[in-house]
């Protein structure tokens, strides 16, 4: 174990790790000041949309850089893509239903 | 590995001390800290009968209940509580776990040649997450149990119920992690752990869908913990998330909940599957047809299962337009089901069939998934389901998949495997009576539901016209036959474990790994690192499968 700590140490080191740790911070209060913001004039749900995009951003240093997916092999970024794409399909198919259901193509 | 005597299941003589995997330490110490799959695999197998009892005596008050067209055995809001716990036990505590943690944690290794799984504590682990989750939840039905149904819908769960809701919901959801841990050390040990040798298109079918059930595990689960967090979050906080009041969406709930419980079925069956496949290949004493085309529908179900969930919703309010695309999408996982079941009847033929009680469960499992399956489609068609939804049909549909599918395929697993087990051999008379009036006892109880349900008759209610009092008095009286034929297994094979005759290493002459090591087997599963050199399923001499002369060695011996 003190090995695999000692060569994941070298990808970023401890600096790396607290600037990774600060950016997830600076995300967090960023998030909660812009719910402040009222975005949803410009167009509805921009609110949740910049919180969502933000949280995702932080999502990518979490995997990429916590959990070493940059460094991983290719099995390891598969699994990682797949993760995201079973996300797309229950978003997509859930999103399916609430789209149609006024307007849809079967609907009167 | 290819010296016939390896196999021939004598080649240690029987009164020989030998150490294995049971003898190996008595302390209760020994056991609760071990990080040996086998012995986790044991104590799973007891942790998981208690709940499959515990399920099963309140079906049995289900029954006793509908027996009369009046709810007078029991008040019906003690009904609602009946039937829900009787679901959630079965559901999340026995059907999930089952096969996968008593059966595939103790022979997924031992199948692919290695010592142990990749992750042995994450392994321990996930008995004692199991242990918590069950734990949490009995307190919870004996503080007063839950009655929203084992879907914990909303707004049952959320507004209506004032039962143990979140405190079951957090036995269930404390219970999903210990899913999440086993799908993940799988599949880390199916990559990881092979025996040389022991390519992908080598692996047992078993593994497959191990594998396959796995990734459903890893990509499901950690959907219903979150929604189950959600549905605390809302009852706790008023937050609006399904609750239209306060700007949530019930359905929403229903899209979360089934887009893991839906695949939940195939974590049920997929692994049945699995031993289905190996009982047929072994009893048929053929390879299996078309290994590939197997092997890969286990994957096919995996990814399409995860497609279909909202079949569970056509008139529960979902577009009708979803409701299209998942009807579609409905027809399209039955491919590779319906591919199962033709190649395991088209490995039969021609085959040199035996018997044996493990053989008899799975022939018993191929026509009541036949029917569980055929059924399925019919709730999948969009027209019919609106007349069948939430009728006695679906119960009978789910039992025929879930008793009639994966609990006969568990029982053909427990009969194939224990022998390897536990080193002894159960009575054949016994296991066959048991098989039949499995098979006899489930069509008597769930085939009358299917009519019940076509004339009308609603799941969840204690009463019910009296016309209909005949096919549930069938209905009873056939779980009645289910549950003696259920507790038979029980008796003799705890009987095996004190009087049965000690069993040979490979007591069937299959050829899989799991049957080249001694029974029980020594807790590092293999005295050297077998090198796989033959294909799976081959029955062959080149597999160092000589069964004439393993047949001789074993009649000199005896």
């Amino acid at each position: 174990m003190s090995d695999n700590h000692a060569e994941h140490e070298e990808h970023i080191g401890i600096p790396g790790y607290i600037v990774i740790f600060l950016i997830l911070v600076v995300g967090t209060i960023f998030t909660y000041f812009s719910s402040f913001w009222d975005l949803d004039s410009i167009f509805p749900g921009a609110n949740t949309l910049l919180a969502l995009a933000i949280a995702f951003t932080k999502m990518m240093f979490v995997i990429l850089y916590f959990m070493h997916v940059r460094w991983s092999s290719k099995t390891i970024w598969l699994a990682a893509v797949a993760s995201f794409f079973w996300l797309l399909i229950m978003f997509a198919f859930t999103m399916q239903d609430y789209f149609t259901r006024v307007s849809g193509v079967f609907s009167a | 590995m290819q010296d016939v005597s390896a196999i021939s299941g004598n080649s240690i003589p029987a009164d020989e001390p030998k150490l294995n995997y049971i003898n190996n330490g008595h302390t209760l110490k020994s056991w609760l800290l071990t990080k040996d799959h086998k012995r986790i695999a044991l104590m799973y197998l007891l942790s998981v009968s208690a709940f499959f009892l515990m399920g099963g005596i309140y079906a049995a008050f289900i029954r006793l209940e509908l027996l009369t067209p009046a709810s007078d055995l029991l008040e019906t809001a003690t009904y609602n509580k009946v039937f829900t716990q009787h679901g959630i036990l079965m559901v999340f505590f026995f059907l999930i776990p089952a096969i996968p943690a008593i059966l595939g944690n103790f022979l997924l290794p031992l199948m692919i040649g290695a010592k142990d799984l990749a992750l042995p504590r994450i392994n321990l682990l996930s008995l004692y997450i199991y242990w918590i989750g069950g734990i949490i939840t009995l307190w919870a039905l004996m503080k007063g149990g839950v009655d929203t149904g084992w879907t914990f819908y909303t707004p049952y769960s959320t507004t209506f119920s004032n039962s143990y809701v979140m405190a079951v919901g957090i036995g269930v959801f404390i219970n999903g992690f210990s899913s999440i841990l086993t799908g993940l050390n799988f599949i880390v040990s199916i990559h990881t752990m092979r025996a040389p040798g022991m390519t992908w298109f080598r692996l047992p079918l078993f593994v497959w869908a191990h594998y396959a059930t796995s990734l459903v595990m890893i990509l499901g689960t950690p959907v219903v913990a979150i929604t189950i967090l959600l549905v605390a979050i809302e009852r706790f906080a008023r937050i609006g998330i399904f609750d239209p009041a306060i700007g949530g969406d019930p359905i929403l709930f229903q899209h979360l909940f089934w887009f893991y419980s839906h695949p939940a079925v195939y974590i049920m069956i997929l692994p049945g599957m699995g031993v289905i496949s190996e009982v047929i290949a072994g009893f048929s004493r053929k390879r299996i047809f078309g290994y590939e085309f197997v092997a890969f529908s286990s994957i096919a179900i995996a990814v399409f299962g995860f497609l279909v969930w909202g079949h569970h919703m056509f008139v529960s309010g979902q577009s009708v337009f979803a409701g299209l695309v998942f009807s579609f999408l409905t027809m399209v996982v039955a491919v590779p089901s319906a591919i199962k079941t033709f190649n395991w009847v088209a490995t039969m033929y021609k085959g040199s069939i035996s018997y044996d009680t493990p053989m008899l469960y799975a022939i018993g499992f191929l026509g009541l998934f036949l029917v569980g399956g055929l059924t399925g489609l019919f709730l999948g068609s969009i027209g019919l389901t609106v007349h069948l939804t939430d009728t006695y049909f679906i119960v009978a549909h789910f039992h025929y998949v879930m008793v009639g599918g994966q609990v006969i395929a568990y029982l053909a697993g427990i009969h194939y495997w224990w022998p390897k087990m536990t080193g002894r051999m159960y009575s054949e008379f016994w296991g066959k009576v048991s098989a039949m009036l499995v098979f006899v006892g489930f069509n008597l109880t769930f085939f009358p539901q299917f009519i019940l349900g076509y004339m009308g008759m609603p799941r969840r209610y204690a009463s019910y016209p009296e016309e209909l009092q005949v096919l549930n008095i069938f209905s009873t009286a056939g779980a009645s036959v289910l549950g003696i034929g259920l507790l038979m297994p029980v008796v003799y094979l705890i009987h095996s474990l004190f009087y049965g005759k000690k069993a040979a290493d490979n007591p069937w002459m299959h050829p899989g790994l799991e049957w080249r090591t001694s029974s029980p087997p020594p807790t590092e599963n293999f005295k050297e690192m077998p090198v796989v050199t033959w294909e799976a399923y081959d029955f062959g001499e080149e597999s160092g499968l000589d069964i004439e002369e393993a047949r001789r060695r074993e009649a000199v011996t005896v």
